[in-house]
């Protein structure tokens, strides 16, 4: 299960740096939203992967902290998720106002050369 | 007063929070309303910053005050904590909040919707970021204060700013990405993501742990030297910030300075072996955007453009005396920022003054503005800025001088002593350990006079073809609300040169408590907690 979850990271990553630097603004947004994936995935594997093991400690007996797996960083994931989906957000909005405004979706708002 | 109110370390967040949020309700024709709310709420800020500076530098026995957020037992949960540093970076963000606020209200809170809102947005994520004693924390204000800052810098849009904005939301998207991987590894080498509480377990690591959280602490590094501009990181900076407004581009000088906050808080946290984690690096990186930036000073035409790279100026110049890790150059470093922020800005509101007439980007507002349809109240010069101060050009001239002074580093103000502090702890009679690291000394000496030099060749070049060149006198429309900012700025610039002696004590114990941090430790790690909680006595 290690090897799936860093190779899954690994690909990620390496998508979505190849597309970050881009020149089309969509594959930019694209390649920051696999990038936000792959960290979201190594904030949980910072946890220590587990199978079978509940986040959540019930009731109010002494229990085996052995038996249970970090709740906190999946809680950091959640929270990462929701910041790094609104800021895709904005800047899909600042995306559009570059084609409005430039009338070309380069990064650069002018086609380059070639 | 702290003492009775330990709330007061929370509300420079939810001050700014409630007035923001309630801006929201109001529509955009009751400016009269909204600005005096926006202002009455900065200056509550000033107000608490001072509380907390005071409070925390009056009294002998604590170095921090801490606030358990839901009255959790200390390493748990998030605390929040005000010692020297922080306070003074509050007070700073709120003196150079109230002058930009001041400043827009002449007419740039009318370039767009809700600028009033996301202002006060950006100063909770300031703010927060200052006081949060918790890493994740940190990375949730960060981002609070950087979406906020994506909606100033695009406020009266136009192609320049939406081409210079997608860069900069581009680049710092990309650093809070590096940021989440740096919390993440330091989170799984040590377990815990408060500061205190990582400083006190990076010493008993074992095996693996250790490189894992150099590598986390590298990238955090990563994270917060993009936001302070070092080369080759920093190249963001100058096209957003010459392109974004006055008063927003002179807010966003303290924008840079988070990041070099949040990398002081952490570099001197966290023990590496006697010496401060990364300071080589810190040094040759702050070294290197000093060359850039004085370079590229030199190139620059427009007194905007010269200003942000005089933002970059700055932050090499704390940078690099940083890297020598030593509490008497920390000092200067720390009295160097709180002048050269505080010049930055005012140079930004000034620059505006003086560009507005021959700037394509001013000319860009008047579109928008028919955009809002709001043309009717612009249709004469006279107008368009409110009653036209006599002898403008005067006040100007003399107010660009005198930072222009500030930023170069001439006598007598105190710009000329922040340097003359940097330069003493350096290569001063008092230098301790001259002969160590001597290249690193003389280096940074030399770049530092270099750096005056380019900055006073690239601000006399601005100053004679603003004021001495035209053929036809220069004569600016500005409005009392436009000048009074920047003459608050040069006040409290003056008042810091005039009470030096206090100011630099203050660094001076700051700087101390930085480099032996084992009172804040003891503060947050011993905090206690108010009486009736759950669990009930131990």
């Amino acid at each position: 299960m290690e090897f799936v979850i860093a190779f899954a990271i690994g690909v990620l990553g390496a998508s979505g740096v190849w597309l970050i630097l881009r020149p089309r603004t969509y594959q930019v947004v694209m390649g920051l939203a696999l990038l936000s994936y792959g960290v979201n995935l190594f904030i949980f594997g910072m946890g220590r992967l587990r199978v079978n093991a509940p986040p959540v400690l019930p009731g109010e007996d002494a229990i085996d902290p052995a038996a249970f797996t970090d709740p906190l960083p999946q809680a950091l994931v959640l929270t990462a998720i929701v910041i790094s989906f609104a800021t895709t957000a904005l800047f899909l909005v600042v995306l559009i106002a570059s084609r409005g405004l430039t009338g070309t979706d380069h990064v650069d708002g002018r086609e380059g050369e070639r | 007063m702290t003492g009775q109110f330990p709330q007061l370390i929370v509300a420079p967040i939810i001050l700014p929070l409630i007035v923001g949020a309630l801006l929201l309700f109001f529509d955009d024709r009751e400016r009269r309303l909204k600005t005096s709310l926006a202002i009455l709420s900065v200056v509550a800020q000033l107000a608490i910053g001072l509380t907390l500076l005071v409070g925390v530098h009056g009294s002998d026995d604590a170095t921090a005050l801490v606030y358990l957020l839901g009255n959790w037992p200390a390493p748990i949960a998030i605390n929040l904590i005000a010692d020297r540093l922080s306070s003074i970076m509050l007070v700073l963000g709120s003196l150079l909040a109230i002058p930009a606020l001041v400043f827009a209200t002449a007419r740039w809170d009318k370039a767009g919707p809700h600028f009033h809102s996301m202002f006060q947005f950006m100063l909770v994520g300031i703010n927060g970021a200052f006081l949060t004693g918790d890493l994740f924390n940190l990375f949730v204000f960060f981002e609070v204060m950087l979406a906020a800052s994506y909606g100033l810098v695009l406020h009266g849009s136009g192609p320049a700013r939406v081409k210079a904005g997608l860069h900069y939301i581009a680049i710092n998207l990309a650093a809070s990405l590096v940021f989440l991987i740096g919390i993440a590894m330091v989170f799984g080498a040590t377990g815990s993501l408060n500061m205190a509480e990582i400083s006190m377990r990076a010493a008993e690591l074992e095996g693996f742990a250790t490189p894992g959280l150099h590598v986390g602490l590298s990238m955090l590094g990563l994270a917060f030297l993009v936001k302070a501009a070092m080369w080759p990181l920093g190249n963001w900076l100058v096209p957003a910030y010459s392109a974004s407004a006055g008063p927003v581009a002179a807010i966003m000088a303290i924008l840079s300075k988070v990041g070099i906050y949040a990398l002081i808080r952490l570099s001197l946290l966290v023990p590496a072996e006697g010496e401060v984690f990364g300071s080589l690096v810190i040094f040759i990186g702050g070294a290197a955007t000093l060359v850039f930036a004085s370079i590229g000073l030199l190139a620059t035409q427009s007194i905007r453009t010269a200003t942000a790279y005089l933002v970059m100026v700055s932050s090499g110049t704390i940078l690099a005396t940083l890297g020598l890790s030593e509490p008497a150059s920390t000092t200067g470093a720390l009295y160097y920022l709180v002048t050269s922020t505080l010049a930055t800005g005012a140079l930004f509101l000034l620059a505006e003054l003086l560009e507005r007439d021959q700037d394509p980007l001013s000319a860009m507002l008047f579109v928008t503005m028919e955009a809002f349809g709001e043309t009717s109240q612009f249709d004469t010069a006279e107008e368009e800025i409110g009653r036209p101060m006599p002898q403008a050009a005067a006040i100007l001239g003399a107010g660009f001088g005198i930072l222009a002074m500030v930023l170069i580093g001439l006598p007598p103000l105190a710009g000329f002593l922040a340097k003359f502090a940097i330069l003493h702890s350096v290569i001063g009679p008092g230098a301790q350990a001259m002969s160590e690291a001597v290249t690193m000394r003389l280096g940074l000496a030399a770049l530092l006079i270099f750096s005056g030099l380019t900055a006073l060749i690239a601000l006399s070049r601005a100053g004679i073809r603003t004021f001495w060149a035209p053929v036809e006198p220069f004569t600016p429309r500005v409005s009392i609300v436009e000048v009074a900012p920047v003459l608050f700025l040069l006040g409290v610039i003056v008042l810091l040169s005039v009470y030096a002696g206090p100011a630099v004590d203050l660094m001076a114990a700051t700087a101390n408590d930085l480099h032996i941090p084992n009172g804040y430790l003891d503060a947050v790690l011993g905090a206690e907690r108010v009486p009736p909680y759950a669990g009930g006595e131990e």
